[in-house]
């Protein structure tokens, strides 16, 4: 019979869900039930990790929520009956399971490797399509211009969230005439609430490499940068170790697969953590070891980029897109999407939904669809109120606009921006006004300063919306914040600040009613904002242990031992400090 | 999410004025000495030695690379990842990226101020730990979520949070 085998998925976040731990205990026990272990990165079904596959002959299955002890039940099982524990697998070829709709409905090319290689063996790439596109260039199939031509037809954009064609930007590169050109792949995902680009560095690393090398080919670069957040150590470490695989192979290094004059070296830029620094002439500034702040356009990184000279930039997702579109072809690529944005998408789905990952599906799909279909809707079955695409620099697009469909110029109609792909889903019980706040607040403190009208205006902005969420707001403030809103929008050098406004104009547009209740009545209607709030004692549940009275910071709180307490409302300052106390929940927050 | 990691601080008095061993850093110098773009490493390799840039190794940088100390300063200040103060032994890092907020992360963040009896980038006098706000940590589908060392916490409330802080406090007085 043949061993049973056994992949861990080692991503980031299966490890945050305790991944290590089950891996750990499979290989001490590994020798005891005689398995064959080894690990993967992340498949996108954050929300059943720890996940684990156990591949039992002919049959793989994939296993959910797996803990230290249901890892060894699941091998004993299968070891045993040769059959699956039905009510814990995710997914399989053999049968649907519950989580299947999430799975069928995606298309896979960018993610198309993660989760299903271990991606510290080069090999494993190989033996899936890996280098294969690059090879077709080395065997003369296809030159500079014929790539160019292809990714043009493929209708690839920036999948950062600038949106511009990637082909035209190749172009513009091999145009430059230069001996010294850059190619920089921009790792330095700074959307709060958006993962795709460390998933795929850690899922996939090569696919990333072959991409820039495929890049650096078409443009005659001959030096490359992956630009790398540091928060992402694991991303870090599997591109260094992809890195030396590539070079000891040969597909990096002097005359590259025997194509002549054909040489490269790409290593890893550690990004120190500043938000501003994923906008391109930013990020070239700090890799040239400056403060990062953004430059004036043009002169174009294409023109003149790093150290002046002609430098092209992509994203990870754009450039992991890369080595498919040449293997496979325009057409095969265009068949997916709307007329404008071809292709597929990955989402980082998260918030208040039940099926929270990381999806990727063809262009077009409707953002209904995204929550409902593949996240499964809304957690404890609350309403649906809205999604923010694009971090702090999109847009809030309601519920009522849910059958917006995902490309870019659909987006765009709506205020918010496709972005890098974070999809953060919100319930009836999140206040808009305080999400605002929040990406502001965010924005305010990453702004470089450069630009006058980003440096203050984002601070008075912000000075605003906290004072409306206090309940502090007055008449007039929604026209205030419009006025700069577009004022910032119109003054600021790069995307940073020409963006941050926009989650703040689209509450306003979608959800005025609720800055209008904050300032005017007073109310938070999404139960949110705790100085908007009242604070109750629930007679029938209260117990009397008088913790609420002893925290109460106003001593607002009556009432004495093993009797009912009650909240003085002219002493209480909403603080919320008596709702985080009870043992109980025996207090009302209206 | 950038947090004041410059602002000098009166509590902690730890160990700044303890001399740190300058000839450490001697080694990262010849590696970086002379490269195009090499500040931020050199900053990067310092930190990861001493746990934060003290004075003396900025004064040391310049000399030996020529990089004029204002702009040395001017780049520490910009980055988030560099500290110009010691840290605590655990560094606690709360999560406030949005899938965080909207779970309530912040509710965390005040549970931990509480508990520690300090403020956001401080250090607890016993020097045992240092509380941070920090942008996403990429593990949305587990928010809210904290990171101790290389720890991570997800599905966390106040109460848990500060569970967690007891049992750490727990073996470190086992320890001694």
């Amino acid at each position: 019979m043949e061993k049973l085998k056994v992949i861990v998925g080692l991503g980031s976040c299966g490890i945050a869900a305790g991944a290590g731990k089950v891996f750990d205990k499979i290989s001490l026990l590994q020798d005891k039930y005689q398995v064959e272990l080894d690990k993967t990165s992340c498949i996108g079904m954050c929300y059943r990790e720890p996940l684990v596959e156990i591949i039992d002959g002919t049959h793989s299955y994939l296993y959910g929520g797996v803990d230290e002890e249901l890892a060894e039940k699941l091998i004993q099982h299968h070891q045993k009956n040769h059959a699956p524990i039905k009510e814990y697998v995710v997914k399989t070829e053999e049968f649907k399971t519950e989580d299947s709709v999430f799975t069928d409905n995606q298309v896979k090319i960018a993610l198309r490797h993660c989760g299903f290689i271990n991606p510290e063996v080069i090999e494993e790439y190989e033996n899936d399509h890996g280098y294969v596109a690059l090879r077709k260039i080395a065997n003369k199939e296809i030159d500079e211009l014929g790539i160019i031509k292809e990714i043009l037809d493929s209708g690839l954009r920036g999948r950062g969230g600038g949106g511009f064609p990637t082909g035209l930007k190749w172009k513009f590169a091999k145009e430059s005439e230069n001996e010294e050109k850059y190619i920089i792949c921009n790792a330095d995902e700074g959307d709060p609430g958006a993962f795709m680009d460390r998933s795929i560095l850690e899922g996939d690393p090569h696919a990333v490499i072959e991409g820039m090398i495929i890049g650096a080919y078409t443009m005659g670069a001959n030096e490359g940068v992956i630009y790398c957040r540091a928060e992402y150590p694991l991303a870090i470490k599997r591109l260094n170790i992809a890195l030396a695989q590539a070079r000891e192979k040969g597909y990096l290094g002097k005359n590259i697969l025997g194509i002549e004059n054909f040489n490269l070296n790409i290593y890893v830029k550690e990004g120190a953590g500043a938000f501003v620094c994923g906008e391109e002439t930013a990020l070239i500034a700090s890799v040239e070891g400056e403060r990062g702040m953004p430059r004036k356009r043009p002169p174009f990184p294409a023109a003149s980029g790093l150290w002046k000279k002609p430098t092209n930039i992509n994203n990870v997702e754009t450039f992991s897109n890369i080595p498919w579109i040449i293997e496979n072809g325009a057409k095969e690529y265009a068949k997916y999407g709307t007329e404008k944005s071809k292709g597929t998408k990955v989402f980082a789905l998260t918030g208040k939904i039940k099926r929270g990952g990381l999806v990727e599906v063809p262009m077009g799909m409707t953002i209904h669809d995204i929550v409902f279909k593949l996240g499964g809707g809304i957690q404890d079955n609350k309403k649906f109120k809205a999604v923010q695409l694009g971090g702090p620099s999109g847009g809030c697009i309601p519920a009522n606009l849910d059958n917006t469909i995902v490309d870019y110029d659909s987006v765009n109609a709506t205020g918010a921006i496709m972005g890098s792909g974070g999809m953060v889903v919100m319930d009836e019980s999140t206040c808009m006004v305080d999400m605002a706040r929040f990406f502001l607040d965010f924005t305010q403190k990453e702004s470089c300063g450069k630009c006058t009208f980003c440096r203050v205006g984002t601070k008075r902005m912000l000075e605003i919306l906290t004072r409306i969420t206090e309940g502090e707001g007055v008449e007039g403030d929604i026209e205030k914040l419009e006025e700069l809103s577009y004022q910032i929008k119109d003054a600021s050098l790069c995307g940073l600040g020409q963006t941050a406004p926009n989650p703040v104009l689209t509450t306003i547009k979608y959800f005025r009613h609720e800055y209008e209740a904050h300032i005017k009545d007073k109310k938070c209607p999404a139960g949110n904002c705790t100085k908007l709030l009242t604070y109750e004692v629930i007679p029938e549940k209260c117990t009397g242990c008088t913790l609420c009275a002893i925290n109460c910071p106003t001593n607002a709180i009556d009432g004495t031992k093993k009797e009912i307490h009650f909240i003085r409302q002219d002493a209480c300052i909403n603080c919320g400090t008596c709702v985080v106390k009870c043992n109980f929940d025996a207090i009302k927050v209206y | 999410m950038r947090i004041k990691r410059i602002q000098p601080q009166a509590q902690l008095e730890l160990d700044e004025d303890k001399p740190v061993d300058l000839n450490l850093l001697d080694e990262i110098l010849l590696k970086y000495k002379g490269k195009k773009g090499n500040l931020i490493p050199l900053l990067q390799k310092t930190q990861e030695l001493f746990g934060f840039i003290p004075e003396d190794a900025f004064t040391k940088i310049s000399a030996e690379t020529g990089h004029k100390l204002s702009t040395m300063y001017g780049v520490a200040t910009f980055y988030a990842q560099f500290r110009l103060k010691p840290v605590g032994k655990h560094i606690i890092k709360v999560c406030h990226g949005t899938a965080c907020h909207v779970q309530n992360a912040t509710a965390l963040t005040v549970a931990l101020q509480e508990a520690l009896k300090v403020n956001d980038g401080e250090t607890t006098k016993d020097g045992l730990f240092t509380l941070e706000s920090v942008a996403c940590l990429g593990c949305c589908s587990l928010a809210p979520v904290m990171m101790i060392g290389d720890e991570t916490y997800g599905k966390l409330d106040g109460k848990k949070t500060v569970k967690i802080l007891r049992e750490i406090k727990k073996s470190e007085r086992a320890n001694k």
